[in-house]
């Protein structure tokens, strides 16, 4: 048996998450004794493919056929689904962020597999296959059992450790039969943000609230996260009232993210809120009001004003980092 | 051009979750229900496209039993134009996709939320999608019809784009879709009495998982108190107590 994991690149490189995703893979593989391949759909140098082995991979397959740069979900479902058929794989594993939640639910169903998204550890079982996932926005876990033969998941970030293995790896090309047709969307412009910590890959995240009380007055967080090389986060009022950009705005119906560190200045705490942010390892609030139901999520806490605190910090941090 | 609305009938955000059954069932005892969130939003853009012009009919189409009822008749109350309801209580994502494929043919564009706030599955419009054979659109964080052509704002890491996509598609939505959910107008409720609610009979689906039993998540030590004017103290435990600086 194999394992197929879909190894998404970011202008022709890896990132951690593909490393937990590869390393993830193997573990299962050693459990089962099956083997792991990864797919690469996109132009990646093969020293960056070679990466892959050095966390369990037995195989690399690549297609570097341009017509997938646009990422159509339908015709890079299809390109998956036929690494899949060509490896034999009883599993596949892809990242529970865009692609892989955009992805996965067409796998699933060409390949007639169960899926289950947003895994957050090992199998719990092997037979009956059982896996842990949150459920209600981070409020609760759920075990859940697949019961087809073929199983389709995709992991949450951060939720497994990368492990290095250095396996020797084959890497092969890869040109499955995917039709014109099937490439349905068309990009007509693309619009990134540069020079910034992405907040998805942020080991540290600073965020502010409503408290913050207006947009001008984030020098000072941005300051901080510069320091801290963080991510910037904020609450959906902010957001709201444009404050900030709606790409920062964390919780429930906004990004879901679990950093190292996350610190909240001015935020109350809302349970939408706290869906965003609550697998995040350590949580520190900062909030005038020490009832506010940010504390009771925290790890460390100051009961103060922001705009006295965050200077403070900062200090603290230059001081820290000489 | 035609909208079908996918709806998923959920507990209130501010819901406290609890369970039954030693743990293997949702406790729904006292529950307030709600449309899901992402799918209020994709009603709203929904209902503002067609007040645009270029849209004919808004279809919000759901999978459960009568209690979802005043759900729908919220939607129909935002802006629907009618309802179905495949009269079946859901059990997983694959079974929800395969009933509304029977009742999604005929729309150009459907739309379905990023995930529904109860289970998390971000799997059912992706697999109506396959299940279609039509192209699917994920990250969808903005819609616009421009001479009956659809655009997509969608969500990629560190950026955006703007696509343009074939029809019969579906569009997986996400924040930004609409600014804020419409609430629904006295007349508006009082219209959507008159709309039609069309219960139809499920056809035979297959289910792949099943839930096991749930948890809640073990309780967060009390949290660590520093002085206001102390926020030295602050960055050394984050620094050699949690080791996270
Ligand atoms: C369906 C739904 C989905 C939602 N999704 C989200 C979501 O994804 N993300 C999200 O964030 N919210 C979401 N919300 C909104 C959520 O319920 C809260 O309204 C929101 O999180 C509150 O933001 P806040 O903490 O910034 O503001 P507030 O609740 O107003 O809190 C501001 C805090 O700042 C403190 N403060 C004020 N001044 C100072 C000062 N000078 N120094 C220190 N502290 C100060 C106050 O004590 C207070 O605790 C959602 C709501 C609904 C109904």
């Amino acid at each position: 048996m194999s394992i197929l994991v879909y190894t998404e690149n970011w202008d022709g490189k890896f990132k951690k998450f593909s490393f937990e995703l590869v390393s993830y893979a193997a573990s299962i593989a050693k459990q089962t004794g099956s083997t792991v391949t990864a797919l690469s759909i996109g132009n990646v140098a093969d020293s960056e493919l070679q990466k892959l082995s050095n966390y369990g991979t037995n195989k690399v397959l690549k297609i570097t056929d341009d017509r997938f740069n646009s990422l159509d979900n339908k015709a890079m479902s299809k390109a998956i689904v036929a690494a899949a058929k060509a490896e034999g794989a009883k599993m596949i594993i892809l990242a529970h962020n865009n692609l892989g939640k955009a992805l996965a639910p067409r796998v699933a169903v060409r390949l007639q597999a169960g899926l289950e998204t947003g895994v957050v550890a090992l199998p719990v079982s092997f037979d009956p296959f059982i896996v842990k996932k949150k459920v209600f926005t981070g409020k609760a876990f759920a075990e859940v059992k697949i019961n087809a033969n073929v199983k389709v998941i995709t992991l949450a970030q951060n939720s497994f450790e990368p492990v290095e293995l250095h396996h020797s790896e084959t890497i092969e090309a890869f040109n499955p039969q995917v039709a014109d047709s099937d490439f349905t969307t068309t990009v007509k412009e693309t619009n990134k943000v540069t020079g910034k910590v992405l907040l998805s890959d942020a080991e540290i995240v600073v965020s502010g609230g409503r408290g913050m009380k207006s947009g001008d007055n984030w020098g000072g967080l941005e300051e901080m996260a510069d320091l801290l090389s963080a991510g910037m986060a904020c609450s959906r009022p902010v957001s709201d009232e444009g404050w900030r950009s709606h790409t920062e705005h964390v919780g429930q119906t906004g990004k879901i993210i679990a950093p190292n560190l996350y610190m909240a200045f001015g935020i109350s705490g809302a349970i939408q809120h706290l869906g965003g942010v609550s697998s995040s390892k350590v949580i520190v609030a900062v909030n005038k009001d020490k009832e506010a139901p940010i504390f009771e999520v925290a790890d460390y806490g100051i009961v103060g004003d922001v705009f006295t605190v965050i200077p403070q910090m900062i200090e603290a941090i230059k001081e820290m980092k000489s | 051009m035609k909208i079908l609305v996918l709806i998923s009938n959920v507990p209130d955000t501010t819901t406290k979750i609890r369970f039954k059954s030693d743990n293997t069932a949702f406790d729904d005892a006292g529950v307030q229900w709600i449309i899901n969130p992402w799918d209020e939003l994709a009603l709203t853009r929904a209902v503002e496209l067609k007040e645009m012009g270029g849209v004919s009919l808004i279809t919000v189409a759901n999978v459960g039993n009568a209690t979802t009822e005043p759900t729908l008749r919220k939607a129909l109350a935002v802006g629907a134009d009618d309802a179905i309801r495949i009269d079946v209580e859901a059990r997983d994502a694959f079974e929800v996709a395969t009933q509304l494929a029977s009742v999604a043919r005929d729309y150009d564009l459907i739309m379905a939320g990023i995930e529904a706030s109860d289970y998390n599955g971000s799997a059912v419009g992706g697999m109506l999608a396959e299940l279609l054979d039509i192209a699917s659109v994920s990250s969808v964080s903005g819609i616009n019809i421009e001479n009956g052509q659809l655009f997509f704002n969608r969500e990629i890491d560190g950026g955006s784009q703007v696509l343009s996509v074939t029809t019969p598609v579906v569009a997986i939505v996400q924040k930004g879709i609409a600014k804020e959910p419409r609430i629904p107008a006295m007349r508006g409720i009082m219209m959507a009495r008159k709309k039609e609610l069309k219960v139809t009979a499920p056809v035979s689906a297959e289910d792949r998982t099943s839930f096991v039993r749930f948890e809640l998540p073990p309780k967060k030590a009390a949290c660590k108190m520093v002085a206001e004017d102390n926020a030295k103290e602050l960055i050394r435990l984050l620094h050699e107590e949690a080791k996270v600086l």
